[in-house]
């Protein structure tokens, strides 16, 4: 598929979809449920404002979701009270799916969104956006509700403060233009169309997100990007420009530990498609270097990003969701 | 509906309030997250109009000094009520708008002072379509701008001055606090008295002193002005600033206060003490000092015995509250000039008012709004006309 083509039809902007008595329309002529998913670890300074603004815009307002969601992976601050208390589903992701046990990630969170969850469409916000708008929802489920070939629609984040010239750079992150756009460049040229590969919020079919497997920590996004692309091809992502996101500045150790994880995943992913079929066995011990009192030092983190199967290989799900199957 | 009728559905209207908890907190949020500082109010006085015409409200529009309306029309439509809420702050587009929610509370620049009064007026029609309340008179819900500081009322001024549709009476709301109830306006006079050394001042003339110690002179005879204990008199010395660094001598500083009495004539020769010593301290010291007056109100205002006082005291004593009396130098005074009876109401309690971090307490506004909308259905009904 031609980038530029597949940019200019699938890359939208969030405000054209102001319309929400026509997308609702649209959503229930489909008969469309959608639900809305943050996981959450220790948030609670930000999770009550997300959850009052979805359920009053989204909610109350105008039905276009259905659920509203906490996936929580185990906070020890007031994160699932202050959730529930504005009215969220308070979920602990340890006690769903019981029988599959419990790992430590976002991945493994949204992962068990989708047992617990009923919508058709799923759309995953993370909940340390300190400027939260309804945009972070309807912008990314608006073009699955209007455009029923799309089913993975990413977010994206564009705001320039000043710029005076006709032309400007754009794009992700750190990681993303130091690795994730570099790799993708490599392998898969089609994906560098997508601005913020890595970006939290990303709004999903279910259909997709059941036959899909999740590494559960930073590879999530990653490995998504490269499934659905090799599943569905590019025609199945959308992208929508949510103007800005405001939220915690990460550290450049901390992108080292998301880089090594991402990293790990792709590999992976890249043996499994038979693109690099000779990898050796990775090391999952990633080393970075501190100086205490005068010496150097080694710290080390081990960073394994192990993966949940796709959600349809799971017994109480298929019994779930498709009793005949 | 008689008073005592509408006395005893006040917790019908308080658990009206709790249960739109979600629109009001998200209106109150995404309306704190706009900056406005006065004569800048402009994206959040469009949002509340957004709000006013989703709820299907008559005549959402803004006027040519960025006052935004709504007009909920009557069963009757013989009379109006204006609900006005200033949608001003004291703080700056630099400041960082972001508001946080606590499962008690709500936290940011602005949030009581005037985000959640604001929130309040767009969460109304729909409060009022809930409880299927049909109001006879016409319901002119007002964002005001340019009220604060060196706005000096200035939007609902023009709206008084302007405005065609004859306004029976008018509540004006507050976030902060709960009981609070103002019916009349002390005289108040806002200056600001600035300092400036001349760039070719001779250092080595008697008495010479950069500009923050002539101003530190200024305030110890502001400070020997004496005051009456009756009428009640005061002067409040608001904000200070000057200099540049710490081995520099100022050569510019600004003070802003206000003189607040229950006499015109009291605030007026005040003033004229304050002018009269800046002159003096002018030919002192041969800095520049100047006086700019940038806001003045008349004192005035109903009676206690009116009866909008009178069953706005009832109300509050029903919910269990204890009323705040208070005079007021906000838009009420404005209203009492054009001999509107006007009162005004707070809606919760808070904290660290006027500071980044101010607060307000969220349980507290739903008992805050059963009072808001017992007194509006009972001047609907005439029960707080003057016979």
């Amino acid at each position: 598929m031609n980038i530029d083509h597949w940019l200019q039809n699938n890359t939208f902007h969030y405000s054209s979809f102001w319309d929400f008595r026509h997308l609702l329309e649209a959503k229930e002529e489909q008969n469309l449920t959608i639900s809305l998913c943050i996981p959450t670890l220790n948030e609670e300074k930000t999770i009550g404002k997300e959850i009052v603004i979805f359920k009053s815009e989204l909610m109350s307002r105008y039905p276009l979701l259905d659920e509203i969601a906490v996936i929580d992976s185990g906070s020890t601050d007031n994160t699932r009270d202050v959730a529930a208390s504005f009215g969220a589903d308070v979920y602990l992701a340890d006690n769903i799916l019981p029988e599959v046990g419990s790992k430590r990630g976002k991945g493994e969170n949204l992962w068990k969104a989708i047992y617990q969850l009923k919508g058709d469409i799923i759309v995953y916000v993370d909940a340390d956006i300190k400027n939260i708008h309804p945009r972070f929802a309807y912008g990314l489920l608006a073009p699955l509700v209007y455009r029923p070939e799309i089913k993975y629609v990413k977010a994206f984040y564009d705001r320039p403060l000043a710029f005076s010239q006709g032309i400007r750079p754009s794009g992700g992150g750190r990681v993303t233009e130091i690795l994730v756009r570099p790799l993708f460049s490599l392998f898969f040229p089609e994906l560098t169309a997508i601005v913020q590969p890595l970006s939290g919020e990303y709004a999903v079919r279910r259909e997709v997100l059941e036959a899909i497997p999740f590494p559960i920590g930073y590879g999530v996004e990653t490995s998504h990007l490269i499934d659905v692309y090799n599943k569905w091809g590019m025609e199945a992502f959308g992208q929508t420009d949510l103007d800005q996101r405001v939220h915690r500045n990460q550290a450049t150790r901390d992108l080292g530990k998301m880089a090594f994880g991402i990293l790990q995943t792709f590999l992976l992913r890249t043996k499994a498609l038979g693109l690099m079929p000779e990898i050796p066995d990775l090391n999952s011990t990633l080393r970075q270097f501190q100086v205490k009192e005068g010496n150097f030092e080694q710290v080390e983190y081990h960073i394994v990003e192990e993966e949940r199967p796709p959600m349809m290989e799971i017994p109480a799900y298929r019994k779930k969701f498709h009793p005949g199957q | 509906m008689k008073f005592s009728e509408i006395r005893s559905q006040l917790e019908v209207y308080r658990n009206a309030a709790e249960s739109i908890r979600e629109i009001l907190l998200a209106n109150a949020v995404m309306i704190g997250e706009f900056p406005a500082p006065t004569f800048h109010e402009d994206q959040r006085v469009r949002f509340i109009e957004d709000r006013f015409s989703e709820c299907g409200l008559q005549n959402c529009s803004t006027d040519e000094v960025g006052n935004g309306f709504g007009i909920l029309n009557g069963e009757a439509g013989e009379r109006q009520i204006l609900l006005i809420a200033h949608a001003d702050t004291i703080f700056s587009e630099k400041t960082d708008h972001t508001i946080s929610l606590l499962a008690d509370r709500m936290i940011g620049p602005g949030v009581g002072d005037n985000s959640l009064g604001l929130a309040v007026l767009a969460s109304l029609p729909i409060l009022l379509e809930r409880l299927d309340i049909r109001l006879k008179s016409n319901v002119i819900l007002m964002a005001a701008s340019r009220s604060l500081g060196r706005g000096n009322l200035e939007g609902l001024r023009f709206f008084l001055d302007n405005n065609k549709l004859p306004i029976s009476s008018a509540l004006c709301v507050e976030g902060v606090k709960l009981g609070r109830l103002s019916y009349s306006s002390i005289g108040m006079l806002r200056g600001e008295i600035e300092v400036r050394v001349p760039e070719m001042y001779d250092w080595t003339r008697f008495g010479a002193a950069g500009a923050i110690i002539t101003l530190n002179d200024v305030i110890n005879k502001i400070n020997r002005i004496p005051l009456p204990k009756r009428p009640k008199t005061s002067i409040v010395l608001g904000s200070i600033e000057g200099g540049a660094s710490f081995n520099n001598i100022a050569t510019h500083s600004l003070l802003r206060f206000e003189i607040r009495s229950e006499s015109a004539e009291v605030v007026h020769d005040i003033h004229e003490e304050i002018r009269d010593r800046i002159t003096e301290m002018s030919l002192e010291t041969a800095a520049e000092v100047s006086l700019d007056i940038v806001a003045r109100r008349e004192p005035g205002g109903i009676d206690f015995r009116h009866p909008l006082v009178h069953r706005s005291r009832e109300i509050l004593k029903a919910l269990h509250i204890e009323p705040r009396v208070a005079p007021s130098t906000s838009e009420l005074s404005e209203l009492i000039r054009h001999k509107i009876p006007a009162i005004t109401l707070g809606l919760t309690t808070g904290a660290h008012l006027n500071h980044t971090n101010e607060e307000v307490l969220i349980e507290p506004i739903f008992t805050g709004i059963a009072q808001l909308l017992g007194m509006l259905i009972a001047m609907d009904e005439g029960l707080c006309d003057e016979h």
